[in-house]
């Protein structure tokens, strides 16, 4: 308890250096471009009364949370069985290698240009970019799978669905989560970009209008309602999942 | 139900480095009546787990052929491995439960004879090797096995741990007979356990000798009786003193 306590207070003493540190240097360069805190949360509040931040942070989060679903399920399925199956693997790694290198911007151009400005084109395009890292990510702990259990799997004849429920599931478990945190930073910043191109709303359309205005407070305002909702995905749902999924451990 | 035989004329491994391939098998031939208990005794790395992996379908690579066909049907194997290969995320119960098709109506007999009635709901990492094993074995009988195998289940635990799995083992085995093979290099486990021993050479593996263990079940409780017989096999078989 009392480790809990003083953990909570170095946190809270490093976020106020923090903003002790952006204010002091606001208030030093005394300029436009850098809004001391209290402005900038003037502003978020404004912004959260209006309805403005709510409506363009709801459909970037609904986009980041379709595409980030479809890429995690896509990316498992194909993970696993290139990290089970050597020839299929050897034949699509160049694939992937191609996919991996290829720019998040061309990926997101050549979408809207294929397919128009459409929101399917916006989803693709996230999709897109992020499936490789999954799947690459996911072949690993294919492929590093206990064969020891996996024998007894078969000597007593679990089924399919037994054998990935119960034995190949668990062991994968810690690479989804690592699939899953690396996943949630990239598409993130990549649904900003794909919004920003072409989109007229969300995160990325009102950064961008902000970024022709100047309004660096703005701008701000945003960034601190966008990280403060990831750290609340992180703290309320990946935590306890994880938490969940290691009761097992010593 | 039917004998067991197993006729294994060639089983090789191929060593990718050098494309040279090593016969670990060779014109293997044996056979286990019903509800007979057998132990194999050979050298290590005399290809005794190829034999138990063979036996339970997980290595097909070999020429030859296992009849331990029933009726048609697949016969139940339970493998008790050398490590006891439990899942480490599920409980000592789902373990023992996932294992088995149907619902383990003797579950808590099982548990209790084997002294686990109270880490039902332990997971295997706060577990000692020993009850690790004694868990692997309770997964073994708990699906009712046509086949037993067992690949030196005892070896690591300590002598007193180790007599008293080996005693629970002929308890459980006694009220549900099947056939076992158990395979070990510790001839005293051996002659406590047996029915027939047989012993195997290596580089391939091959018969030596089978010899049935003459002592009645009863007596082989007694230390003096088994050591008795142990130096007298040494003498009617002085070949198999290079086996150990």
């Amino acid at each position: 308890m009392g480790f809990i306590y003083r953990r909570s207070i170095l946190t809270l003493l490093s976020i106020s250096a923090f903003l002790a540190l952006w204010h002091g240097l606001a208030w030093y360069l005394n300029a436009e471009t850098l809004p001391p805190p209290f402005t900038v949360a003037k502003v978020l509040m404004t912004e959260i009364q209006s309805g403005q931040l709510t409506h363009h942070l709801s459909k970037t989060l609904y986009r980041l949370s379709i595409s980030f679903s479809i890429a995690m399920l896509l990316g498992c399925a194909i993970g696993i069985v290139l990290g089970r199956h050597k020839k299929l693997d050897h034949f699509l790694d160049n694939w992937l290698v191609i996919f991996l290198n290829i720019p998040a911007l061309v990926t997101i151009i050549l979408c809207y240009v294929w397919f128009g400005l459409t929101e399917t084109a916006a989803i693709l395009a996230v999709v897109i970019n992020k499936l490789p890292n999954v799947i690459v990510t996911i072949r690993e702990g294919a492929r590093a799978l206990d064969t020891e259990l996996l024998d007894m799997a078969k000597c007593y004849r679990f089924s399919k669905r037994k054998t990935l429920r119960h034995v190949i599931w668990p062991q994968l478990h810690p690479f989804v989560m690592a699939a899953t945190r690396s996943g949630l930073a990239l598409i993130w910043k990549i649904v900003l970009v794909v919004e920003m191109l072409g989109r007229s709303d969300g995160m990325g359309y009102q950064l961008h209008l902000f970024f022709q205005l100047f309004d660096v407070a703005s701008i701000l305002a945003y960034t601190v309602a966008f990280v403060t909702l990831i750290q609340g995905i992180e703290l309320l749902i990946l935590k306890p999942l994880d938490k969940h999924a290691q009761r097992w451990r010593r | 139900m039917n004998d067991l035989t197993i006729n294994i004329t060639d089983k090789s491994y191929l060593n990718s480095t050098d494309k040279t391939s090593k016969q670990v098998v060779k014109d293997l031939q044996l056979n286990l009546a019903n509800n007979e208990f057998v132990c194999l005794v050979g050298p290590s790395g005399c290809g005794k787990t190829t034999l138990l992996n063979i036996l339970a379908g997980l290595d097909t690579d070999f020429s030859g052929n296992i009849s331990l066909n029933e009726n048609h049907k697949a016969p139940k194997v339970g493998y008790v491995f050398q490590n006891p290969r439990l899942l480490p995320w599920r409980t000592v119960q789902e373990n023992i439960e996932l294992a088995s098709e149907e619902k383990i109506e003797t579950l808590d007999f099982l548990l209790e004879s084997m002294g686990l009635a109270t880490e039902k709901d332990t997971f295997p990492a706060h577990l000692s090797l020993g009850m690790s094993r004694r868990v692997a074995i309770i997964r073994a009988f708990a699906i009712d096995p046509d086949l037993l195998l067992m690949d030196e289940p005892f070896v690591s635990l300590d002598p007193p741990t180790a007599r008293q799995a080996q005693q629970l083992l002929i308890d459980l085995w006694s009220k549900r007979p099947h056939k076992v093979l158990f395979v070990t290099h510790d001839l005293r486990e051996a002659i406590t356990l047996a029915d027939r021993l047989i012993f195997l050479n290596s580089n391939p593996m091959s018969v030596i000798t089978e010899i049935p263990v003459a002592i009645p079940r009863k007596e082989r409780l007694d230390e003096a009786k088994i050591e008795q017989f142990r130096q007298q096999l040494f003498i009617d078989y002085p070949e198999i003193t290079a086996l150990l």
